[in-house]
């Protein structure tokens, strides 16, 4: 291997794993006061990085309990990414098997909700579905036609825990008294600039997952049907048109579409 | 066209509006690439509309040109159709490595200045300037340890790489200081042997006294206004090789703009001086 590969493998062993068995020269350079500056510096990156995409976490737990965590889980994540944009994609899963936060049950669902905001953020810009789009066409019309999710778009649904009012109500800064201990949605939006979020129900998340796997908007109300009999479906539909949570069909899908499959709507 | 750039400001989300709306003429900001690398939202929403009325500057922290392998190419990738996008003025990156084997460390870490760390160094700025189809700046990083080893002295590097890449050099005068000071050399005498007309940018920035170590080791931390000391490096600097894009650098701790746009004011005001000084100079010669 040339000097400067070994050089840069030796030097992260040093940044890294301050205690591991060091070649000499190495060693020397990291016994130099001056080393602490590159391990501080590359460890706060990642801790700010952290900091700064989970939010809602750092505040639940406070930011001492949430720095000692995040250099926990910086030391053994290594970041492939050049860019601390989305650092931390696996900190929900980690914080599940982190042992301190073991009385903290909520903590994995905060974080990924934390997350989803972070992906809705950066998420491509899309024009959402109006009402509109769908005013004219015929029932038959509109149960085949195809509507994707809009591309910042993000749905959960939490079985167990009240994620969505824990999130909301700490994102929002207030108190969180009393929770219903029940399982709870969320959609994420993001139609313009701004990011929204509002609670969604499991009839909501199963017509988005639907229209996410290709369905058509009959099979997805059939799926919202399927999860909770008495969905109004068009209630459903306008919810979610509301949100921003569908793309706009482009033009050049909408007349394969119709071309193809449907008859031409008839337009009033 | 020729956009003539006079002293910029670092630009944070925090900082947007006030950035749009401020119209302090020749005022310029500079953004870190990988922050916008997004697929959409508002972070290239607001960067688009400064860029509609500030020139731009592209300053990577990422591409770890120093390090012993070619610079990744998803990464050139999204720097190309993000300059593509915002047109900047300026596109930067350090002379330093911050990727190794896959892994990212955000720091700008050291190497040693040999003959085949040069090599490897020129064909990535090769790489780099043919895939964006223009020329980069690089700048000289902070020292904090001694290396063994060097062929080469970081002002001879420095000028070599200009030479064999054309690319030009982005001179951060609170490096020097920093690096000045822990690595025990003068500052002055480096400022003063840097190749001037190589130099497309200047930046400037705050440090702090290592909370153990105080005066022995400073830390470019990004996170202070623009030292004393660093001012009248700056000064020495201007008055030799003349005016150039100087950027107020802030990272940390983050002031009021109004603040940073005064800092930025001070940069404008010691390169108007050295114009009119020369000016007086031509005058009296005439």
């Amino acid at each position: 291997m040339n000097a400067l590969a070994q050089f840069q493998d030796d030097f992260v062993k040093a940044l890294v794993t301050p205690d591991a068995a060091l070649p000499p020269a190495i060693a020397a350079l990291a016994a130099q006061p001056g080393f602490a500056v590159y391990r501080n510096t590359v460890m706060k990156g990642f801790i700010d990085a952290l900091q700064a995409n989970y939010v809602c976490v750092a505040r639940l737990v406070g930011e001492e309990w949430f720095r000692a965590a995040a250099a926990v889980f910086a030391r053994s994540h290594p970041h492939a990414q050049p860019t601390l944009l989305y650092y931390g994609e696996s900190f929900a899963d980690f914080l599940a098997g982190f042992e301190p936060a073991a009385d903290l049950p909520y903590l994995p669902g905060v974080a990924h909700f934390d997350h989803l905001w972070t992906e809705a953020h950066a998420a491509a810009d899309e024009a959402p579905l109006t009402a509109a789009d769908l005013s004219g066409l015929s029932p038959e019309a509109l149960g085949a036609m195809q509507l994707c999710p809009h591309a910042a778009a993000r749905w959960v649904w939490f079985d167990e825990q009240p994620i969505y009012t824990v999130w909301s109500g700490n994102r929002a800064g207030l108190e969180v008294g009393e929770i219903e201990w029940a399982g709870e949605g969320a959609l994420i939006t993001r139609p313009f600039d701004a990011v929204h979020w509002t609670p969604l129900n499991r009839a909501g998340c199963a017509f988005l997952d639907a229209c996410a796997g290709g369905a058509s908007l009959g099979q997805a109300a059939e799926a919202a049907l399927g999860v909770e009999p008495d969905t109004n479906i068009a209630q459903l539909l306008e919810n979610m048109i509301t949100a921003g949570a569908l793309a706009r069909p482009s033009p050049a899908r909408a007349e394969t579409e119709s071309a193809e499959s449907h008859p031409q709507p008839a337009h009033t | 066209m020729t956009t003539i750039l006079t002293a910029g400001i670092g630009l944070k989300p925090e900082y947007y509006a006030a950035a749009q709306r401020c119209p302090a003429p020749g005022l310029w900001f500079e953004v870190h690439p990988e922050n916008y690398f997004v697929s959409g939202g508002p972070r290239l929403g607001w960067l688009a509309a400064i860029r509609d009325v500030h020139p731009l500057s592209l300053h990577g922290v990422a591409l770890s040109l120093a390090a012993d392998a070619p610079p990744d190419h998803e990464h050139l990738a999204r720097l190309a159709a993000l300059a593509e996008r915002v047109q900047p003025a300026l596109i930067s990156e350090h002379l330093a490595w911050s990727t190794w084997r896959g892994s990212y460390y955000p720091d700008l870490l050291p190497f040693a200045r040999t003959h085949d760390t040069l090599a490897r160094i020129v064909a990535n700025i090769g790489i780099t300037q043919d895939t964006l189809g223009r020329t980069i700046a690089i700048e000289n990083p902070s020292h904090y340890v001694n290396i063994d080893g060097h062929d080469w002295t970081e002002i001879d590097f420095l000028t070599e790489l200009a030479k064999r890449t054309g690319c030009s050099l982005l001179l951060d005068v609170n490096n020097v200081h920093v690096s000045a000071n822990n690595l025990g050399y003068s500052a002055e005498r480096y400022l003063d042997a840097f190749p001037g007309a190589a130099v497309a940018e200047i930046h400037l920035a705050g440090h702090t006294l290592d909370p153990n170590l105080g005066n022995a080791l400073l830390v470019d931390s990004h996170d202070m206004p623009v030292a004393p000391e660093v001012w009248a490096l700056y000064t020495r600097l201007v008055s030799r090789i003349g005016p150039r894009p100087t950027l107020i650098e802030r990272d940390g701790n983050l002031p009021a703009f109004e603040e940073l746009l005064t800092e930025r004011d001070t940069a404008h005001a010691v390169m108007h001086a050295c114009l009119m000084a020369e000016a007086t100079k031509v005058a009296d010669a005439a």
